[in-house]
């Protein structure tokens, strides 16, 4: 047994409502920088849906994650070691920027130097790629809210096999909104594909980073990870990916997008798990079985045995101690309300879901039923093969039993915390006819539904001891002291040429330039325009505002 | 002149070449990259860049054998120099074509598509002009010398071959590169300068040919202490005021 710790998160898909603050605050923070317009580390699809970049789920055509060989070995989808080196000239697999979208901003500047003229000027949309004119014709978020849904979500691949069963017509259809970031997985694809052995998992929190020091942009990784959660940046020529905000989780506080989810339904916590179980969990035969052997993996911290094992792999007693109230812990494995998504692709994810009960209850709701029975719900979860089997693709490989699991428990929990909250007697037959008691379901009601803050996010802070390692304090006191690389480096060598630089250092100077600057994309050349979707209201860029009177100009 | 052109000239592109490479990795580990611009354009992409990459990996197996290898070895194999002129020139022109060719593809791509036009940087386009004429005056030294033997017989394998191991071998005799034909002498000299400008240009990635991923495992851990393995020590985590 090799014990490891590793961050991860799930979500309450129930809760969310598709308010994108996730994702625009993750931009802001981390995407936020010429040559990653458009990538987003965190999004928000509605399902059903193409997603970002579009289909991306379609393993057939992207190639993306692990296979199980016949004789029972996990093989890289795409192709072993050799094919990789043979195909390294030309990436055969790697999306373009059209099945991303191209990305834009608008030509503000227009609206205020415009000539008086009978119409009003217009905002032409410019691609941030080529600093042109563009139709904007598709984006991250195209199909959002199932916009366009015969059209776009019709294509959606988790519908493969039920198309028949599933109505896309607005009345009767159903969706819910699936946030994403990297997964974070105990068997990433992305780094077995890199041929620069750039990609690697932090030993201490399982956190999967790019080296972008070792990083040659060969672009497998792109390819070899089946949710396209790894981006290259067109600028430097380097692989980014969602970095689970790690300068935040080192000093203990939680990440960009679980900070300022509106719904709070995203959890933080550790999971203790048994490094040399995980290659023979993620190759057992059955897809429908990739769900309890990847539980499989994992250890509870409470088990005397482990937590010795645990202190014996050099793991800190105050992390044990945040494993063991980890309320990723309680979701997984006490609860086992939280799924893994896509666990076919044998990467073992670690950022899990627990799938809404929603769609169901609102079935329910237009029948004119009582939506909070338990009978009503648990008959409904039975019969309503939709949305119960699209939940089964996207979370247990198409396997239903896991997933009626779920729903009936959330199910469950809402009649049983009903007659509490009308003050009358709490039914026990509830929790016991999902093999839950009365006590570990209120405790599951307050951690979903209460949700405190100290409550989903259990992070301990990496030790101050080594607090100079960390980037965010960086304390360390260097002589040879270097700005990135001079203006004409950069012109030569090419986009972030120079000493690697603090990430605190670095988004300082984004913000200042951001602040400073009125170019439209970074090439100094393009039209000189006033980007508002950037600017922060601090500051005032030249040409935002009319002169002022006094002579001090703006 | 001989000794400025072809014992002064090969030296000083051969320091700016090893210097300006332990310099580059030094300064700029986060520059060191393809600098891909698949992400633009695929379909030209996908045909031009294997024709060209595994064209110029038949020229470059071929420039090994051609100079590093003496006359006396082939010959004591049983290698005669009609067998490995006929073998030599077969070979040099498949690959030569194949380069050039995707080398063209490249350029047309790089010029006509606009986004990669655009990320296009100066360097790039002085790296394209030393290279392309290092091909063509190869394939011209190939075809016009070997073939048609235009301008008189020239076996290289005497003259030039032998003259790149006495530079190699630090006892340069620039006599022998004097005496070589003017495509030979040309095409030495852009290859030279082409080796200068080399650490400062996208062709160091040739130096990260990622061969040791066949024998890593496939899934990397590293601790969180050994971050200054990938890059300088950490430096403080504020920044300079500017007075």
């Amino acid at each position: 047994m090799r014990v490891m710790a590793q961050m991860a998160m799930v979500m309450n898909l129930d809760k969310c409502i598709g308010c994108h603050t996730c994702s625009v605050t993750c931009k802001q923070a981390w995407t936020n920088r010429t040559g990653m317009e458009y990538v987003w580390f965190n999004n928000v699809e509605t399902r059903p849906g193409l997603g970002y970049p579009r289909t991306y789920e379609d393993q057939d055509e992207w190639q993306g994650g692990w296979i199980r060989k016949p004789n029972g070995r996990l093989a890289l989808r795409a192709g072993g070691r050799l094919k990789k080196l043979l195909t390294i000239f030309s990436n055969p697999k790697l999306p373009s920027i059209d099945d991303y979208y191209e990305p834009w901003t608008y030509d503000y500047e227009t609206l205020t130097s415009s000539p008086q003229t009978d119409t009003f000027p217009v905002a032409r949309p410019k691609s941030l790629i080529s600093g042109k004119d563009m139709n904007v014709e598709w984006s991250a978020n195209w199909d959002d809210d199932l916009g366009g849904s015969q059209e776009h979500a019709a294509r959606d691949v988790m519908l493969k096999g039920i198309e028949d069963k599933v109505k896309l017509e607005f009345e009767e259809t159903f969706m819910f909104y699936l946030p994403r970031i990297c997964e974070h997985c105990l068997n990433p694809s992305c780094a077995a594909s890199c041929p620069s052995g750039a990609i690697y998992k932090r030993a201490e929190d399982g956190i999967v980073l790019v080296d972008q020091d070792r990083c040659r942009g060969w672009r497998m990784c792109v390819s070899g990870c089946p949710y396209k959660k790894v981006y290259f940046n067109h600028k430097t020529g380097k692989a980014e990916k969602c970095t689970f905000c790690y300068p935040r989780i080192e000093v203990g506080i939680p990440t960009v997008c679980s900070e300022t989810c509106v719904g709070r339904l995203r959890y933080i916590g550790l999971m203790l798990y048994d490094a040399d179980a995980v290659l023979e969990a993620a190759s057992v035969e059955d897809d429908h079985d990739l769900y309890e052997a990847q539980r499989s993996v994992f250890l509870d911290p409470r088990d005397p045995e482990v937590e010795r094992a645990a202190l014996a792999a050099g793991i800190e007693a105050d992390w044990i101690e945040a494993a063991k109230k980890s309320p990723v812990l309680r979701l997984i494995t006490d609860y086992k309300v939280a799924l893994p998504l896509h666990p076919e692709y044998r990467t073992m994810p670690m950022v899990w879901y627990i799938p809404p009960l929603s769609p169901v209850v609102d079935v329910v709701k237009e029948t004119g039923e009582d939506a909070e029975d338990r009978g009503n719900l648990f008959a409904a979860i039975d019969a309503l093969r939709i949305p119960v089997e699209y939940l089964a693709n996207l979370f247990t490989a198409g396997d239903v039993e896991p997933v009626n699991g779920v729903l009936k428990k959330l199910a469950a929990m809402r009649s049983y915390m009903r007659d509490i909250n009308l003050g009358r007697e709490p039914d026990a037959n509830i929790p016991a006819a999902v093999g839950m008691t009365e006590e570990e379901m209120y405790e599951m009601f307050r951690l979903l539904a209460i949700a405190k803050y100290a409550d989903r996010y259990v992070i301990p802070p990496a030790h101050a001891e080594q607090a100079h390692a960390l980037e965010e304090l960086a304390t360390e006191c260097s002589v040879d002291f270097d700005a990135a690389g001079s203006y004409y480096d950069q012109a030569l060598l090419g986009e972030g040429a120079g000493y690697p630089t603090p990430v605190a250092v670095e988004n300082f100077r984004m913000l200042q330039d951001r602040q400073t600057s009125d170019t439209l994309a970074a090439p100094d050349d393009k039209a000189s325009r006033v980007n508002l979707l950037n600017w922060d209201g601090k500051g005032t860029p030249e040409g935002m505002f009319p002169p002022r009177g006094d002579g001090g100009g703006a | 002149m001989n000794v400025f052109l072809w014992v002064i000239v090969p030296y000083l592109c051969l320091a700016v070449f090893v210097v300006g490479h332990l310099w580059r990795y030094r300064y700029d580990k986060f520059g060191w990259t393809t600098r891909s611009s698949q992400l633009y354009e695929d379909r030209l992409l996908r045909l031009g860049s294997p024709l060209f990459h595994f064209g110029m990996l038949g020229v470059v197996g071929g420039h090994v054998i051609g100079l590093l290898v003496p006359r006396s070895w082939t010959e004591a194999v049983g290698v005669d120099d009609h067998l490995y002129h006929y073998v030599a020139v077969i070979g040099g022109l498949i690959a030569g074509v194949v380069a050039l060719v995707g080398m063209t593809i490249l350029i047309y791509r790089r010029r006509t598509v606009g986004p990669v036009f655009s990320a296009t940087t100066v360097m790039d386009k002085v790296m394209y002009a030393f290279l392309g004429a290092a091909i063509v005056l190869g394939m011209w030294n190939t075809i016009a010398g070997s073939i048609f033997s235009l301008g008189g017989e020239y076996n290289y394998r005497e003259g030039v071959s032998v003259w790149y191991r006495s530079f190699l071998a630090f006892q340069p005799d620039a006599d022998l590169m004097a005496e070589a034909p003017i495509g030979f002498q040309l095409h030495a000299l852009v290859a030279f300068g082409l080796f200068a400008l080399w650490p400062f240009t996208r062709l160091v990635h040739v130096f990260s040919a990622p061969v040791g991923y066949l024998t890593r495992p496939y899934v990397v851990y590293r601790s969180r202490d050994d971050r200054s393995l990938g890059s300088a020590a950490p430096r403080r985590g504020w920044d300079q005021v500017p007075r």
